[in-house]
């Protein structure tokens, strides 16, 4: 249908066009328009209390205390349980967020700004490895290591952003992918690659080499600080492919560790949701699949823009990691994604492919016809509050979300 | 009998060790691999899932 052909050529173009720069970080009620106190975004599609997973609500009991709302873990399960805050996706606040996908109005939240067409997106910083918020931690360590992002960690890196000028986000992603990065479970040469762009930056303007030491060592000790940075360039670049009526290529993919979440550019706003599916993978030591919680977090948004899962070939190393197979067989991966995609990224190559493109623009229609379901690489929460990582694997994107929206493009274009 | 067509091509093949090349059901490869033959996946669904109604509404958006 010519309809179609144009408007996913147009939304595809508005994918690869977009010039994504990391400018900034400020404080979420600062930018994020209509943040309130008493109100916390979280990964996915909408969710109410009641269907929320274990580690999502505790990662919201946490943040409850964190914001000062209730003086407790217990008073802030109360208050959330009682209808004592509000609840909304982060992507209703042209936010995202890792796993739980926590962003309440004090944390500090990196600014992307999509150069080619003005927008911005945002995303909370990552707060490293071991029991963390995003994962459903809660406890006193995790509150303190929020509170120093909050008031050293954020100000000294934004300082240094601004000074650096900004930085252009593109270029990282495209040596990242020559390193070994998918840009999902792997961020280590983009994370690497982002403190030697930033170092000087950071020194010049830090004026306390004890607090400097300790920035630098924070970034450094964590494989994965570049995920919430690619996160915010992912949704700052699929923002302007939405809303271009006819287009079935998808703009978003969230969980919420009970729904996923898809939109699709020519039906723009609106959610297509089914139950959420278990990853695939592999358990540190202790834990098993019994203990794993279905899948979580905005960060599907870097599968949507080519990278994650869709950039499998860039990583083997990672294939082993999460259980997807053999190094050898991860182009597997990179090559069927490329049956349900529009187009290639010509900006962001593999070398094990020959350097063909990242296969980019994820096509409804596709989809649903070869069965081939978007390929999602993901971290994977223990199942009860509290608790944190357990493990890490694949996870696929429910059909039943495609097959809803195919039907609802053929509605509102007529078809039948 | 085999004897008997050793001389025709599916004779031969009969008496040689085959290489497959397996079309969609991946259940088929294991027993095929179990008993050292060589096998191709080819990976195959029928489209949309062999649903009639949404192949057809699917060649209508174009696919």
């Amino acid at each position: 249908m010519k309809l179609i052909e144009d408007a996913n050529k147009q939304a595809l173009a508005r994918i690869l066009e977009g010039e994504p720069r990391l400018i900034d970080i400020v404080t979420a009620r600062d930018v994020l328009e209509g943040l309130k106190e008493r109100m916390i975004l979280h990964a996915g599609p909408p969710i109410t209390w009641d269907r929320m997973c274990g580690p999502m609500r505790g990662a919201v009991a946490g943040a409850i205390v964190f914001e000062g709302w209730a003086p407790d873990l217990e008073a802030a399960f109360e208050l959330a349980a009682g209808g004592g805050v509000a609840f909304h996706p982060n992507h209703h606040f042209g936010a995202v967020g890792p796993m739980t996908g926590m962003t309440t109005v004090s944390m500090p939240v990196f600014v992307v700004e999509n150069v080619k067409y003005g927008n911005r997106a945002y995303c909370a910083i990552n707060e490293g490895l071991g029991k963390v918020m995003r994962f459903g931690g809660n406890d006193d360590s995790v509150l303190a290591r929020l509170a120093w992002l909050r008031d050293v960690f954020g100000p000294v890196l934004a300082r240094s952003i601004r000074a650096h000028g900004g930085i252009d986000l593109k270029a990282i992603i495209a040596r990242g992918l020559s390193m070994g990065d998918e840009m999902h479970q792997r961020n280590l040469a983009c994370s690497s690659v982002f403190l030697r762009e930033i170092g000087s930056a950071l020194a010049r303007t830090s004026n306390d080499n004890e607090v400097l030491a300790s920035c630098i060592g924070f970034i450094a000790q964590n494989d994965q600080f570049f995920l919430n940075i690619a996160m915010a360039m992912g949704k700052a670049l699929t923002d302007p492919a939405n809303g271009i009526r006819g287009s079935t290529v998808v703009t978003a993919m969230c969980r919420n560790g009970t729904d996923f979440g898809v939109r699709v550019s020519g039906l723009g706003d609106r959610w297509f949701t089914a139950p959420v599916e278990m990853p695939e993978g592999l358990y540190f030591p202790g834990y098993s699949r019994k203990d794993a919680n279905p899948d979580m977090g905005d960060s599907a948004i870097v599968e949507t823009v080519g990278l994650g899962g869709f950039a499998m070939a860039a990583a083997p190393a990672v294939a082993g990691f999460i259980g997807a197979g053999a190094p050898s067989s991860a182009g597997n991966f990179t090559r069927a994604m490329s049956e349900i995609t529009v187009g290639q990224n010509p900006e962001w190559t593999i070398p094990a492919l020959d350097f063909a493109g990242v296969p980019t623009g994820i096509d409804v229609r596709l989809v649903v016809e070869t069965g081939l379901a978007p390929v999602i690489n993901t971290g994977i929460a223990h199942r009860e509050p509290g608790i944190g990582q357990v493990g890490a694997g694949v996870v696929r994107a429910p059909m039943a979300c495609f097959r809803q929206a195919v039907l609802a493009i053929a509605e509102d274009l007529g078809v039948s | 009998m085999v004897i008997k067509q050793e001389g025709t091509p599916s004779g031969r093949l009969l008496m040689s060790k085959p290489s497959v090349v397996n079309v969609g059901l991946a259940g088929f490869v294991k027993d095929l691999r179990d008993c050292d033959i060589e096998v191709v996946q080819v990976d195959w669904t029928p489209p949309a899932d062999g649903d009639p109604k949404m192949a057809a509404l699917l060649a209508k958006l174009g696919t």
